[in-house]
């Protein structure tokens, strides 16, 4: 076993957010995948638990953890289900604007809230800016101490759950992505409201809608930065939170890995446990090698950010690449070594498979991520 | 005033294996849990602090050095103090010598008000700790709680699971409770409560911090006798019958009358 050397706060992190997955959340996780009820139960243990606390600056009543600490708990917890873990995720996501970017007013008014446990969500995404994120079409128009946001978001994690949204929209549509702004919404506020709860193939526990603005009016001390800075203020977001998505990753493929070993040992055919074949165990094997080394190079890329390397862009894509495409092709083959049983609702593993899907697609697809990666690559190399 | 838990670490018996050539339990390499009723207990114990806004929560525990982690757990939940009661003097305590010496820890903890324990341990599975508590102490028990419905300075009134149903108690306090598994579901420990637990150093008691007569301590306080430890022999499972009432009484009549029952 690799000793990651984790601190003893991250060390206090990870049992707790394992005996949270392991005594409450895989109880309940084949109903919430079935239902797609949102797991507010689940939620509030871990608030009670402290969890959202970990990456929350303790002046504002968090454990002041960093990327590291939050890439542990999101670890432990995806590997009891994914979906569920993304609601507390899905807050870290929406709340990394807050911390980098909120002045000190706004970090008072809302970090205590959400180290409390109340849900974030980070809306950008659009109908017609997915991997186009610049092609928003949501503005947001200053009229005297207030902005009036019009526009529909999608695809948005804890949408209608949380009480706290950072969303990008257009303040001077003329300068495209330069004209974007970063604002904080409360659910509440007049003119926010939710659109259609999607049906979706994996994390069906978590809730995703679209997010509506209709002369949603905001108070103008809501915006994050200055008007213009929206662009830099969502990728400086996303170099925090894609090891978040990797860690997710990881969660899932260890899960796989350990129902597939465990399987393999135990299920008999030609009257010998699978595991006894090469083939399987060569499987097994490459699952785990894989499985390490992107557990290992996701705490390397979290521990950097927490160390004050600011320049991780590349990595981070890196990272979420690398940990989400292990984990589909982990998930899948632990599929593969359950045969027919694995193709089942009854076995854990397809669950596990569907789930792992998104992890290559939200955040940025695995193709933006090369692109970054590559990007960054050909800057480096005079 | 103070509510006391006493708690007791175990062997996880979802792991134990029985020695079937000495009849004994193997406990090597066993994991160590806190008895499961008692978080039952803990539970309670923190919940009637925060209903009530009084008292101070104490867990108390009996055993060697290691019981310390049992201790640990009780701080993660949320209990203000851990005391360990750990010397050679009291190793080989049945249940009455256990009792005696948990009441002698209480008289010195002080102003006891309600002290709570899980109905039974789930390795020795006597439910005789905390009734034997409440007679050394001279105080009212009430066994079984499933719900606590009033509790005050002056007077406890709890609901006890029967057999029958459910009896409404109410006793003054200082009173012994012991609880069932229906009271209250334990929570998980919180982040600053194993922040907090990692810290923690617990009390620790021995026989001559504590006002106790030898003779009721120990192997020497403790008339019970293990005479033999065996694995009871497996049950028969039972036949299954399946049809309408009428078909299903024929053959239950049936078999009576095989019996020689009718």
């Amino acid at each position: 076993m690799i000793d990651y050397f984790l601190t003893k706060e991250e060390e206090i992190i990870k049992e707790l957010a394992r005996k949270i997955a392991e005594e409450k959340i895989k109880a309940k996780r084949a109903y919430y995948d079935e239902t797609q009820e949102f797991p507010w139960d689940i939620v509030k243990i871990m608030a009670e638990s402290d969890l959202f606390r970990i990456f929350i600056p303790e002046e504002y009543g968090g454990f002041g953890g960093g990327v590291m600490s939050l890439t542990v708990a999101v670890e432990e917890l995806s590997r009891g289900c994914a979906g569920i873990a993304l609601a507390y995720a899905g807050t870290a996501l929406g709340t990394f604007p807050i911390l980098l970017f909120g002045n000190e007013e706004q970090k008072k008014k809302y970090l205590p809230r959400i180290a409390e446990g109340e849900l974030a969500a980070f809306a950008l995404t659009e109908a017609q800016a997915g991997s186009d994120a610049g092609n928003i079409k949501t503005r947001a128009e200053k009229r005297g101490d207030y902005y009036v946001l019009n526009g529909t978001k999608q695809f948005i994690t804890n949408g209608g759950e949380a009480g706290i949204y950072t969303v990008i929209a257009l303040t001077n549509p003329e300068k495209g992505a330069r004209g974007a702004s970063a604002f904080i919404v409360e659910k509440g506020t007049p003119g926010l409201s939710f659109g259609k709860k999607e049906n979706k193939l994996g994390i069906r526990a978590s809730a995703t809608r679209e997010v509506i603005f209709q002369d949603c009016k905001i108070p103008k001390e809501n915006l994050l930065g200055k008007e213009g800075m929206g662009f830099i203020i969502a990728m400086k977001t996303f170099d925090y939170s894609r090891p978040g998505v990797a860690a997710q990753a990881l969660g899932i493929a260890q899960a796989a890995l350990e129902e597939a070993t465990k399987y393999a040992k135990e299920r008999i055919q030609f009257d010998v446990p699978i595991a006894n074949f090469q083939a399987i165990q060569h499987m097994l094997a490459d699952m785990a090698i894989k499985l390490e080394a992107a557990r290992a190079l996701t705490y390397q890329v979290a521990r950097n950010i927490d160390k004050g390397n600011t320049k991780i862009t590349k990595e981070s894509a890196m990272v979420k690449c690398l940990a989400s495409d292990v984990a589909m092709e982990v998930t899948l083959n632990a599929v593969q070594i359950f045969g027919g049983y694995g193709y089942m609702k009854e076995y854990p593993v397809e669950k596990l498979m569907r789930d792992a899907k998104i992890t290559q697609i939200y955040e940025g697809t695995n193709q933006i991520m090369r692109n970054i990666v590559a990007s960054q690559l050909l800057k480096e190399v005079k | 005033m103070n509510i006391i838990v006493c708690i007791k670490q175990v062997p996880d018996t979802q792991d134990v294996k029985m020695d079937p050539e000495r009849g004994t339990l193997i406990r090597e390499g066993v994991k160590s849990i806190v008895n499961p009723f008692d978080l039952y207990a803990l539970e309670e114990g923190i919940r009637i602090k925060e209903r009530t806004g009084k008292g101070t929560v104490v867990a108390l525990t009996m055993g060697p050095p290691q019981a310390e982690e049992a201790l640990k757990e009780a701080i993660a939940m949320g209990v203000d103090r851990g005391i360990l009661i750990t010397d050679k003097a009291f190793a080989g305590a049945d249940t009455l010598a256990t009792s005696y010496t948990l009441a002698k820890a209480i008289e010195k903890i002080g102003s006891p008000w309600v002290i709570v324990c899980g109905r039974q341990a789930i390795d020795g599975d006597t439910a005789q700790v905390g009734p034997e508590l409440a007679a050394w102490l001279d105080v009212p028990q009430i066994t079984y709680v499933s719900k606590i419905l009033e509790i005050d300075e002056k007077r406890i009134k709890a609901e006890r699971l029967t057999d029958y149903g459910y009896d409404v108690v109410e006793a003054t306090v200082p009173c012994v409770i012991t609880v069932n598994k229906e009271i209250n579901e334990p929570r998980l420990p919180s982040l600053r409560g194993m922040m907090k637990a990692k810290r923690f150093k617990p009390e620790i008691w021995d026989s001559s911090s504590m006002d106790v007569d030898r003779k009721y301590i120990g192997l020497e306080g403790s008339p019970t006798r293990v005479i033999k430890i065996f694995a009871p022999p497996q049950k028969i499972g039972g036949q299954k019958h399946e049809g309408t009432p009428e078909e299903l009484a024929k053959i239950i009549v049936k078999k009576f009358e095989e019996l020689k029952i009718i």
